[in-house]
């Protein structure tokens, strides 16, 4: 028998099972939490912070993708510190690596410009790091612009938990922190790439696409949201 | 909490130039020069991108002209597929990009250029403006914005949104024409042939007034550079490419614009960020030559329409086969709309206009593409290498204002020398001087003048360098 448990959050009584996190029961409960790295039907993993709440007696931010419900929490979802962190984030984001929007295959289908467009972020005052970072367009399908890839790690979840194939795997540490097929072979030369694309219907930005799309032109526009991934996932426990 | 905006500098403008002038020890002018002096870099920013997003990219280069390069770059990228758009995409390309020739030529006609021509080169610059012409003469005034108007709403009909519109793309278009767009953009002409036969029939009875400016305003011999249809018509969007001299005799015919390196040659100068093309038969700089639409109605045996051809014959008759002088690029630029909104309405009526069949699609064929068409101030040329997976390794534009750049440099000289006399600077050379370099319609100048000034620096050097006078703006 599951215990539940009560709870609040922005001071709304809410009730949940032991084994759900708080983006869960919030969703529920039509609490509207932003994310970007959570995918319906694919483990969290906690890698935006942008889900980040905060805890009554804890010091520290904990993201609601991840941290189990307990009972008589007292969860502040929305607050102008937790605005403030999350405008933070998706500048840092878009500054790590080089967005232009204008000319993205993703324009006006992209959710880090909808997340920057709801926080409010009309400007950046962070200095760009612009770094070169390179497009592997081997793949006869699909490219991969690291450009704009924000390391949400759903192509990698995605492609290991619905589809089995886990060609994507991540490399390097830090800034130097990229996706790659085959261990770092050039998607074209993979030979575990079935070629589903879920890795690109799933990406947020325009990091994967289709090639040949023109810009704004991105095949994301069936979105949200691939409901058969959460479908899967149940299937399988 | 009050807050206060300030806007400075106001840069209402397209681009920087610079003007100078070298005076000899009698004061006379000696050399002249016209000086791009702002730095893009867009052959270098491409490199590394996916060949499918360059014409948007590349639309980025102007807010006034995107769908030309839009055209050039979407017809590069065709190449490198190795495709061709069906009929109907490509006339649907070919209705935008006549669409943005009608919008920037009544730009520049109406809003940059026709102060100059109404009020007079030596008027007072407080009045010799779009404002001015707004009071002065409000119907002539509405008569450009409506024009303009006109030309933008087919580009944002057609091709999604007034600027930097995405729906031209390699291989066609994005969507099929929808039979209520195309009834209101036809519902649209009459008053667009209206206004554009008003604005010449007073253009042709003011022309008297101005022959001492057509005297001298790049009033010399060159060839003219266009591109022609298989009949000798102006084409627009394709055909080849034809060099007449000043005779109108044909120096080269039916040149594919695939080989267009082989003619044209790109020089660059220390003084200036924009290249200097020439005709390479002829060397350079002995290789001058002019696009555009004084170089279209020059090149072209017949416009192909039937008013605009009417006309033609007029400015034929009054100018001679071949018209030399730079002032003309204005009548010139009324008969080049004249065609473009015949050319739109033959267009539209086309029986396969509505063909849901708008775009072809393939992969990576080619290493290399190049795509020519005819923008509003001449013959624009997008050349492109990729690798095998369609990434951009390099990339070469030829603009319309670099093919005229010598003869903006020799106009400037000619108006100098014509103007100049002694050490100062008067208010209206340096207008006459603006308003010559205004006849090419550079891009430099798209977004300035409407509302008074273009930003420009005139510098008078003397025999050792020395800076005599100055006037900024």
């Amino acid at each position: 028998m599951t215990t539940v448990f009560t709870f609040t959050i922005d001071g709304q009584a809410v009730a949940g099972s032991e084994d759900q996190t708080i983006l869960e029961v919030a969703e529920e409960n039509g609490i509207d939490i932003p994310t970007l790295c959570h995918l319906d039907g694919v483990k969290d993993r906690g890698a935006c912070r942008l889900c980040v709440v905060e805890v009554a007696g804890s010091n520290k931010l904990a993201p609601a993708c991840t941290t189990q419900i307990a009972e008589g929490m007292e969860i502040t979802a929305h607050s102008d510190r937790l605005l403030e962190y999350r405008r933070a984030i998706i500048e840092m984001l878009f500054m790590e690596r080089n967005h232009v929007c204008a000319v993205c295959v993703a324009n006006n289908h992209c959710e880090l410009q909808s997340m920057a467009e709801e926080h409010g972020l009309t400007h950046f005052d962070l200095p760009p790091i612009s770094p070169v970072v390179g497009i592997d367009a081997s793949h006869r399908l699909f490219a991969i612009d690291h450009n704009r890839c924000i390391l949400c790690l759903r192509c990698v979840r995605v492609c290991d938990q619905i589809e089995g194939a886990h060609t994507w795997d991540v490399m390097q540490r830090g800034i130097e922190t990229r996706v790659v097929t085959d261990m770092g072979k050039p998607w074209g030369e993979s030979t575990t790439c079935t070629s589903c694309g879920k890795c690109v219907q799933v990406c947020p930005t325009g990091a994967l696409f289709e090639k040949g799309r023109a810009v704004a032109r991105g095949s994301k526009t069936r979105r949200p949201y691939l409901p058969y991934l959460k479908v899967v996932s149940e299937e399988r426990g | 909490m009050k807050r206060e905006l300030v806007i400075d500098p106001i840069t209402r403008i397209e681009g920087h130039s610079k003007i100078t002038i070298q005076l000899d020890d009698r004061g006379e002018v000696t050399d002249a020069h016209f000086h791009v002096t702002q730095f893009r870099g867009f052959e270098r920013i491409t490199q590394g991108r996916p060949v499918h997003e360059m014409p948007s990219i590349m639309a980025r280069i102007c807010g006034i002209c995107p769908v030309s390069h839009l055209i050039a770059s979407s017809k590069a990228v065709d190449d490198i597929m190795a495709v061709e758009p069906s009929p109907t995409g490509a006339d649907l390309r070919r209705i935008v990009n006549l669409g943005q020739i009608v919008q920037s030529n009544a730009l520049s006609f109406f809003h940059l250029s026709s102060p100059d021509l109404l009020f007079g080169f030596d008027a007072d610059p407080a009045v010799r403006n779009i404002v001015g012409l707004a009071r002065e003469n409000p119907q002539f005034a509405k008569d450009g914005v409506a024009l303009r108007k006109w030309g933008q709403e087919i580009i944002e009909q057609i091709a999604g949104k007034r600027i930097h519109p995405s729906w031209i793309v390699p291989g066609g278009m994005a969507q099929p024409l929808a039979e209520e767009t195309r009834d209101r953009i036809l519902a649209g002409i009459p008053e667009a042939i209206a206004i554009t036969e008003r604005a010449l029939a007073w253009y042709k009875g003011e022309m008297i007034r101005w022959e001492e400016e057509a005297a001298s305003f790049g009033n010399f011999r060159s060839a003219f550079m266009a591109l022609v249809d298989r009949q000798g018509n102006v084409d627009h969007y394709d055909g080849w490419l034809r060099v007449v001299d000043s005779d109108g005799k044909v120096l080269a015919d039916r040149i594919d614009p695939h080989q267009f390196n082989d003619y044209i040659g790109e020089a660059v100068e220390p003084w200036s960020y924009l290249k200097s093309t020439y005709w390479k038969p002829m060397g350079y700089p002995d290789g001058l030559y002019r696009v555009g639409p004084l170089a279209r109605v020059n090149v072209a045996d017949q416009m192909g329409t039937p008013r605009a051809d009417e006309e033609l014959g007029k400015f034929r008759w009054r100018l001679g086969r071949v018209a030399n002088s730079s002032f003309h690029y204005h009548y010139a630029r009324l008969i080049d709309t004249l065609y473009s909104i015949e050319k739109i309405e033959q267009l539209l009526r086309g029986p396969d206009i509505l063909s849901t069949h708008v775009r072809s699609r393939a992969d990576i064929n080619r290493r290399e593409g190049i795509g020519v068409s005819e923008a509003p101030r001449g013959t624009l040329m997008h050349h492109y290498k990729v690798d095998d997976d369609g990434i951009v390794q390099w990339a070469n534009l030829v603009i319309a204002t670099g093919h005229n750049n010598m003869a903006m440099n020799q106009s400037v000289l000619q108006v100098a020398r014509h103007y100049i006399k002694g050490e100062n600077i008067e208010e209206s050379m340096l207008n006459r001087v603006e308003a010559v370099i205004r006849c090419y319609d550079p891009c430099l100048s798209c977004s300035t003048h409407a509302l008074g000034q273009m930003a420009l620096d005139i510098q008078l050097l003397g025999p050792d360098g020395a800076l005599l006078d100055e006037l900024k703006r």
